[in-house]
Formats: C-alpha cells, sequence, structure tokens
C-alpha cells in the first residue's frame, strides 16, 4: 500500500485517537448528546485537523525548534477562530449548541499531537493522509457515541430536524440517563470493554 | 459576598469540570493512577487556572473590547496561558525536581488542558466581574482538584480488585467516573 493510503487508514483503527490513544475527549464526551451535534463538531475538527496539518508542514522547515510549539497554537487557534466566526455565521443553531466547545478545539490534545508528532515531520500530502484518516477515526468515534447515546437515551433518532425512527414502546421509557452527562462516560467505557474483548484494541 | 460563595460551590460541585462539563479529560485519565501525582496535578490546574483567570479578565475589558476585537479571544487566551504554564514549569523545575519528575509529559500538557481555557471562556459568556472570575476559578480549580483526588483513590484500590479482563484498564476508570458522576448529581439541588 502507499504511504498515503497507510497513513489514512492508520487514524482510523490502529491508532484511532478516542478508542485506542483515548485523546481530545472533552468535546467527543460533551456533544454526542446528538447525531447533529456529532456531525457539525467532527466538520469543524476534520477542517482544523487539515488545514493546521497542511500549514504546518508547509512552515515546519522556516520556523526554529525552540519556538515550535507557540507557533502551532497561533496558527490552531486563528484556524479555530475562522471555523468558530463562519459556524456562528451560517450554522447559527448548531453553534449554540455546540456552545463553548467549538473554541475549545484549540486545546484538543488530538489536533497539537498531530502537528508535533507528524506534520512537522513530514511532507504536505502525507500530512493531509494523516489528518483524514485521523479525523475519520474521531468522526467514526463520536458518530457511534452519539447514534448509542441518541437511540437508547431518547428512542428514536433525528437528522437535522428530519425524524427517521422511532423504537416502538421504547421511546415513552427511554434509558435518560444516557442523555445525561454521565451516559457518555458509561457508553464509551462498554465500547473500550467490547473492543477489548473482541481483541480489536490491545491490552496495555 | 454571598454571590461569591454560589459562584465557588457552584463551580466547584455542581458544574463540577469534569463530570458535568467534560473539561480536562487528559489528566483526568493519565494521572488519575497514584494519588500523589493527582494532587500535584490538581494543584498546578488549580494554580494555573486562578492566574490565568486573573490575567485574561483584564485583557478582554481593557483590550479586547475597547478595541472590537472580542473575535481575537481564542487566540490570545491561548498565548497567555501558554506562556503562564511556560513559567510555572520553569519555577517547579528550579524549586521541585522530584514534583517536575512526577509530572513528566502533563505539566507542558496543562497548556492543551481544556479546563483551563474553559473557565477564562465561561468568565467571558457569563459577564462576571474580576472578583466573580476568580472565585470561579478557584471553584472550578477545586472542583477538578477534589474529583482527581477521589478518582485516583478509587483507581488505587480498582488496581488490586478482580476487574473482568475486557474491563481492566481504562473501561473501568470510565465507568467509575460514571458512578461518581451520578453521586455528584445529589449536588444539583445545593445552589
Amino acid at each position: 500500500m502507499s504511504s498515503f493510503g497507510k497513513n489514512l487508514v492508520r487514524g482510523i483503527v490502529r491508532s484511532n485517537p478516542t478508542f485506542v490513544l483515548l485523546l481530545g475527549l472533552c468535546p467527543t464526551l460533551a456533544v454526542s448528546t446528538s447525531l447533529d451535534n456529532a456531525i457539525g463538531m467532527t466538520a469543524a475538527f476534520v477542517f482544523v485537523l487539515l488545514a493546521s496539518n497542511i500549514l504546518i508542514s508547509l512552515v515546519h522547515n522556516y520556523v526554529p525548534d525552540k519556538v515550535r510549539i507557540p507557533v502551532f497554537i497561533v496558527i490552531i487557534a486563528t484556524l479555530v477562530s475562522i471555523v468558530d466566526l463562519m459556524m456562528q455565521g451560517f450554522v447559527p443553531a448548531l453553534s449554540k449548541s455546540l456552545g463553548i466547545y467549538i473554541p475549545l478545539i484549540v486545546v484538543n490534545c488530538i489536533i497539537l499531537g498531530r502537528a508535533e508528532a507528524f506534520a512537522s515531520k513530514n511532507g504536505v500530502l502525507d500530512s493531509i493522509a494523516d489528518a483524514l484518516g485521523i479525523g475519520m477515526g474521531f468522526g467514526v468515534a463520536i458518530l457511534l457515541i452519539s447514534f448509542i447515546r441518541q437511540l437508547l437515551g431518547t428512542g428514536k433518532l433525528d437528522l437535522f430536524g428530519h425524524h427517521l425512527f422511532t423504537i416502538p414502546g421504547f421511546s415513552e421509557n427511554p434509558v435518560s440517563i444516557l442523555m445525561l452527562p454521565m451516559g457518555a462516560f458509561l457508553v464509551i467505557g462498554m465500547l473500550l470493554a467490547l473492543f477489548k474483548w473482541m481483541g480489536v484494541t490491545k491490552n496495555e | 459576598m454571598n454571590n461569591l460563595f454560589v459562584i465557588f460551590f457552584s463551580m466547584a460541585l455542581v458544574n463540577n469540570m469534569i463530570l458535568a462539563k467534560f473539561l480536562g479529560l487528559c489528566p483526568f485519565f493519565g494521572v488519575s493512577k497514584k494519588t500523589k501525582s493527582a494532587v500535584s496535578m490538581g494543584l498546578a490546574v488549580l494554580l494555573v487556572m486562578l492566574v490565568a483567570s486573573a490575567v485574561t479578565w483584564p485583557i478582554y475589558y481593557y483590550i479586547l473590547v475597547p478595541y472590537g476585537v472580542e473575535v481575537m479571544k481564542t487566540v490570545i487566551f491561548i498565548l497567555v496561558i501558554a506562556s503562564l504554564v511556560q513559567i510555572i514549569e520553569m519555577a517547579i523545575k528550579r524549586t521541585n525536581l522530584t514534583l517536575y519528575n512526577a509530572l513528566g509529559i502533563y505539566l507542558p500538557l496543562i497548556t492543551t488542558n481544556c479546563a483551563v481555557l474553559g473557565i477564562t471562556f465561561i468568565n467571558v459568556d457569563q459577564t462576571y466581574t474580576f472578583l466573580e472570575s476568580v472565585f470561579a476559578a478557584a471553584g472550578a480549580g477545586s472542583g477538578f482538584l477534589l474529583v482527581l483526588l477521589i478518582m485516583s483513590g478509587i483507581r488505587e484500590r480498582l488496581e488490586l480488585s478482580d476487574t473482568p479482563i475486557a474491563f481492566k484498564g481504562t473501561p473501568i476508570a470510565f465507568i467509575t467516573a460514571m458512578l461518581l458522576g451520578l453521586s455528584f448529581l445529589a449536588f444539583q439541588g445545593m445552589v
């Protein structure tokens, strides 16, 4: 497999940021109450990660080693401000429900981690593959968690105002604890145990 | 005065950074294996939060607001916090090398600790006054320290207990966090 494909696939499975590396959990758990939020968060996250990986892989040769972290942070913070303003302008409802978790993408360990560990050492093309792979890994994780939480927590599935389906007899008495903050911990704990039991992830 | 204590306790217990707002989860799961490092991490976060809130408040209200560039707050706040963490890191390295070694890679990671940046955003969102911001930061930091301490105590015991193989390590830590969060729900009616 080419290095582009290898870098792409690695982020989704073997070093999935959420389930394997346990990084960037804050937004994953906080906004995973509905699929809408999860999709909005993924879009914002992938944009920032992709743009920051591209920019950093382009400039890393010109940045002195000692000040690289502040430079990376400024680049990421600028990108996050752009996303924040765009979301406020074009999708105000989504921006409101994601709240401070959009500006907080700036301190997401995954993005700075990829900048430091990958983009600052590799070329543009590999960095794009890496960003897409890690971004998809993040997206898969947050969508899976929000799918489970919304389905079992409310007993029905809605997507951007469209009603998809209802579990008969279940929506009257849903597992409403899953919609509370604690529900996120429960779901991710169960998923991690499941992956370990299936042998997808190894014991550390 | 009364108001300040309401803010303090609601930040510490009701709107706990970790259990209710999901901020600062990386250090929460990363350094909660040993009580000793949990306490040092918690104290470091509390300190950085206090200083960061006290510094970002005047910057926001005396520089960003008069010039109408509130949109720059993400960039400015993260830079202020990054430099503060750098200074604190140097200070700890000079004064206490054991503590420095214990915190290891997590000290520079305070920069990317969402709880610290989160509290500065919350202060702005809630339009707190200077004193309220500092009390909110103190509450949030203490709540963080408290939960980290409880969690590390539980995890030290968990190491010895017979958990199912699939749940060993992080999965059981998440389940524990859920139970901890449930018990913190009881504080909801307090404020």
